[in-house]
C-alpha cells in the first residue's frame, strides 16, 4: 500500500488570453481569465491513481488557490481521487513560489502520512518548475524531477527513469519522495460518468457558506456535517485551520516582487518587403550571396 | 543593509564536462559584479574538477570555490543542494546564478527554499539598478527580466528584502566572452562533509547522446511554426534547410504539435540562437520565440499574415503562403547557385 498526495493547480489558459488581466501591482487578475486544470498536474494524478490501482493505498489531491479552484478538485474526484483539499485564504494571494511551497508543505504535514508527493513539472502560467523542489526541501524529503517513467516500486524504494540534459538516467530513491512529472508519461483517464454523477455536487466550505448566505434556513455547521456524511465535502483549509506563520504567506512572504510590467510593444517594422515571386526571391538570394551568407 | 556584493555562478558539469551556460553566466556575472563594485566567484562541485576550476578564470571568475569528491562526480540534488545552501548561509552572496538546465532547475529552487532567497526562473536579461519600490530606496538591486504570462508581458522581478537574489538563465541567452587576459587564479578547496541523506537517491545508470543537434553553432537556421499546419508541410522546412545547408528548428507551437523534435525548439523555453541567417516560416513571432532568435544577424520572415509580429524583428519580409514560397525559394536558390 502506498499513499500519494498530488499537488494540483488551476491555471489561467495562457494560450487564450484576452482583455485586461494584469492588476496595477503587477499580479494577475485571475478572475478575468478562463481557468483550466494544469495538464502536467493531471498527468501526475493519473500516475498516482495507477499506483493505487496496482498496489493499493489512497490518493489525495491538494490545491492552493482562490475559491473557484475547487473546480479542478471536483475534476480530481471525477478521475478517482479519494479525498481532496482546497487551501484557500486571502492571505495566500500574491504568493511567489517560495511562499506557495511553504503553505503547501504545511498543508501536506497537516494531512498526514504519505509515500509519494506528485506534481506536474511546471504550471503553464509561470513555467518556473520551482514549487515541486521547494516543497520537497521544506518537507525535508528527496525529489526526483523530470520523471519520464516509473520503472518499479518495491518495499520502501522506487526506481525511476528521468530526463537529464542530453539523455536520461535511472535513479532509485527511498520513500517518501516528491516526484515531478513530464506531460507524456501517461495519458490522464477521462472522467468516469459514474463518478461525475456521484461528485458533481461536491462543495468546499466557501461554496457551502455561500449557500447559507443565499438561504437563511441553512446553517453552516449542519451543512458541512451533511456534506461530509455524503462524501461530498471538499476539505477546506484556511490560515485559521493551519499552524502557520502568516508572514511567510502570500505577497508578504514572497521574496520576489513584480517591480514592473510592460506590455509587449513591438518595434516598428523596419524590414524590407520582398515580393513572393521568383523575381523577388531571386533578388533576396542575390543580396544574401553578396553578404556572403549564401554560396 | 550592507552587503559584500559577491556574485556567484554555479558551474555545472556533466560527465566531467562543463556546461557552456555556466561560462556564459560568468561573463554576465562579471559585468554585474563590476557594476556593483563586487567580485565574481565560481562554484565548482564534482570529481577531478581542477581543469574546470581553471577554465573559470578565463571567463571572469576571480575565485573558484571547489568541492571535489568522488561521490560528487554526478549531480544529485541533495548533496549538491546541501553544499550550496550551507555556503550561501555562511557567506551570504548578493547574487547567485544558475543555468536554467535540468540540473539548474532542480537545484536552484531547493537552495533558494532552504535559504529563503528569491529565485526567478528563465531570465532573458539581468541588470543592476537602484530601485524605488513601495517608497523605499534600494541600491544596486538585480533586475530579473523575463517574459511572463504566455508572452503577453515582460516582467521585471526584484528581490528587495532578502539578502540573496537568485536567478536561472537559459543556455545561449547571455553571450560568451573569452577574456584576452585571464583573471589571476585563486582556487579555494573546501571539504565535502558526507551525510546519510545524501545517499537517499542513487543513480543506477546514465545515458547521454552527444549533441545530436547543435543549433547554437549553426550559421543558418530554417525554423517553422504552427503556420505550416501539418507535419507533411513541415517537411518542406527540412527540404529548404537541406538545400541551403541549414539546421532545422521550430517554435514551441510546432514542437507541441509534434512537427519537430523538442531539442530543436528555439525560444525562451528552448534554445537561444544567434546565427548569420534565421529564416522564420509560419511563425507568428510571440515574444518567447523572439527572445530566442532576435539577435540573429539577418532574419527573413515568411508569413501569410502581414501583421504577424515576426515582421517587426525581420530584416526581410515575404508575405505569402509557406507552401508556395518555400518551393519557389528552393528552385531559385538551386538555379542561382548551380
Amino acid at each position: 500500500m502506498y499513499n500519494s498526495i498530488v499537488l494540483v493547480k488551476q491555471v489561467p489558459d495562457t494560450a487564450n488570453i484576452s482583455g485586461k488581466v494584469m492588476k496595477d501591482d503587477g499580479t494577475v487578475n485571475r478572475s478575468k481569465l478562463p481557468a483550466i486544470f494544469n495538464y502536467e498536474d493531471k498527468v501526475s494524478l493519473e500516475l498516482a491513481l495507477q499506483i493505487k490501482e496496482r498496489y493499493g493505498g489512497k490518493v489525495i489531491a491538494l490545491t492552493m488557490g482562490p475559491p473557484r479552484a475547487s473546480d479542478i478538485l471536483r475534476e480530481c474526484l471525477f478521475m478517482g481521487a479519494d479525498e481532496v483539499y482546497l487551501i484557500s485564504d486571502r492571505k495566500f494571494a500574491g504568493a511567489d513560489t517560495l511562499a506557495t511551497s511553504y503553505v503547501l508543505s504545511e498543508a501536506v504535514n497537516q494531512i498526514g502520512e504519505y509515500d509519494f508527493i506528485f506534481a506536474g513539472r511546471q504550471a503553464i502560467d509561470g513555467d518556473t518548475a520551482q514549487v515541486g523542489p521547494q516543497t520537497a526541501e521544506k518537507l525535508n524529503i528527496p525529489q526526483i524531477t523530470y520523471t519520464e517513467e516509473i520503472i518499479d516500486i518495491k518495499d520502501d524504494k522506487i526506481q525511476i527513469k528521468r530526463k537529464i540534459d542530453g539523455g536520461y538516467e535511472i535513479v532509485e530513491s527511498k520513500l517518501p519522495v516528491l516526484l515531478t512529472v513530464l506531460k507524456d508519461v501517461v495519458t490522464p483517464r477521462p472522467f468516469s460518468a459514474k463518478r461525475v454523477m456521484a461528485y458533481k455536487g461536491a462543495k468546499s466550505l466557501i461554496e457551502l457558506e455561500k449557500l447559507t448566505e443565499e438561504n437563511s434556513l441553512l446553517y453552516i455547521d449542519k451543512l458541512v456535517h451533511e456534506y461530509k456524511e455524503r462524501g461530498l465535502y471538499i476539505n477546506t483549509l484556511t490560515t485559521d485551520d493551519m499552524n502557520i506563520d502568516v508572514t511567510r504567506c502570500g505577497l508578504k512572504g514572497s521574496p520576489t516582487k513584480v517591480f514592473k510590467v510592460e506590455s509587449v510593444i513591438l518595434a516598428s517594422g523596419g524590414h524590407k518587403k520582398i515580393e513572393a515571386t521568383r523575381n523577388g526571391i531571386g533578388e533576396l538570394v542575390d543580396q544574401l550571396m553578396n553578404d556572403h551568407i549564401f554560396g | 543593509m550592507d552587503f559584500k556584493n559577491e556574485v556567484w555562478v554555479f558551474i555545472e558539469q556533466r560527465d566531467g564536462k562543463p556546461a557552456d551556460v555556466s561560462f556564459e553566466l560568468l561573463c554576465k556575472g562579471s559585468k554585474l559584479a563590476e557594476t556593483m563594485g563586487g567580485i565574481l566567484k565560481a562554484l565548482v562541485i564534482g570529481s577531478d574538477t581542477d581543469e574546470i576550476a581553471k577554465l573559470t578564470f578565463k571567463y571572469g571568475a576571480e575565485e573558484a570555490i571547489v568541492f571535489d569528491h568522488p561521490s560528487l562526480k554526478n549531480f544529485r540534488t541533495v548533496p549538491y543542494a546541501r553544499i550550496l545552501q550551507n555556503l550561501v548561509k555562511e557567506h551570504v552572496p548578493r547574487i547567485v546564478l544558475f543555468g536554467a538546465t535540468i540540473i539548474g532547475r532542480d537545484l536552484a529552487p531547493r537552495v533558494a527554499s532552504h535559504t529563503k532567497s528569491g529565485l526567478t526562473a528563465d531570465c532573458t536579461d539581468l541588470q543592476i539598478s537602484d530601485v524605488k519600490y513601495l517608497s523605499q530606496n534600494h541600491s544596486k538591486l538585480l533586475l530579473q527580466i523575463r517574459p511572463a504570462f504566455g508572452g503577453n508581458i515582460i516582467a521585471t522581478i526584484i528581490t528587495p528584502d532578502v539578502p540573496t537574489q537568485m536567478a536561472t538563465v537559459r543556455e545561449g541567452v547571455m553571450e560568451l566572452c573569452l577574456l584576452d587576459k585571464p583573471k589571476k587564479e585563486k582556487i579555494t578547496k573546501l571539504e565535502y562533509q558526507p551525510d546519510p541523506v545524501d545517499e537517499l537517491v542513487q543513480i543506477i545508470k546514465q545515458h547521454r547522446e552527444e549533441n545530436k543537434v547543435n543549433l547554437k553553432a549553426a550559421p543558418i537556421i530554417v525554423a517553422g511554426g504552427y503556420g505550416l499546419r501539418t507535419k507533411e508541410n513541415f517537411r518542406m522546412i527540412e527540404e529548404l534547410a537541406h538545400t541551403i545547408g541549414a539546421e532545422v528548428a521550430g517554435s514551441r507551437a510546432a514542437v507541441d504539435a509534434g512537427f519537430v523534435a523538442p531539442d530543436r525548439q528555439v525560444g525562451q523555453t528552448g534554445v537561444t540562437v544567434r546565427p548569420k541567417l534565421y529564416i522564420a516560416i509560419g511563425i507568428s513571432g510571440a515574444i518567447q520565440h523572439r527572445a530566442g532568435m532576435q539577435e540573429s544577424n539577418k532574419i527573413i520572415a515568411i508569413n501569410n499574415d502581414p501583421n504577424a509580429p515576426i515582421f517587426d524583428v525581420a530584416h526581410y519580409g515575404i508575405v505569402g503562403d509557406a507552401t508556395t514560397v518555400i518551393p519557389q525559394f528552393i528552385e531559385v536558390y538551386k538555379h542561382k547557385l548551380k
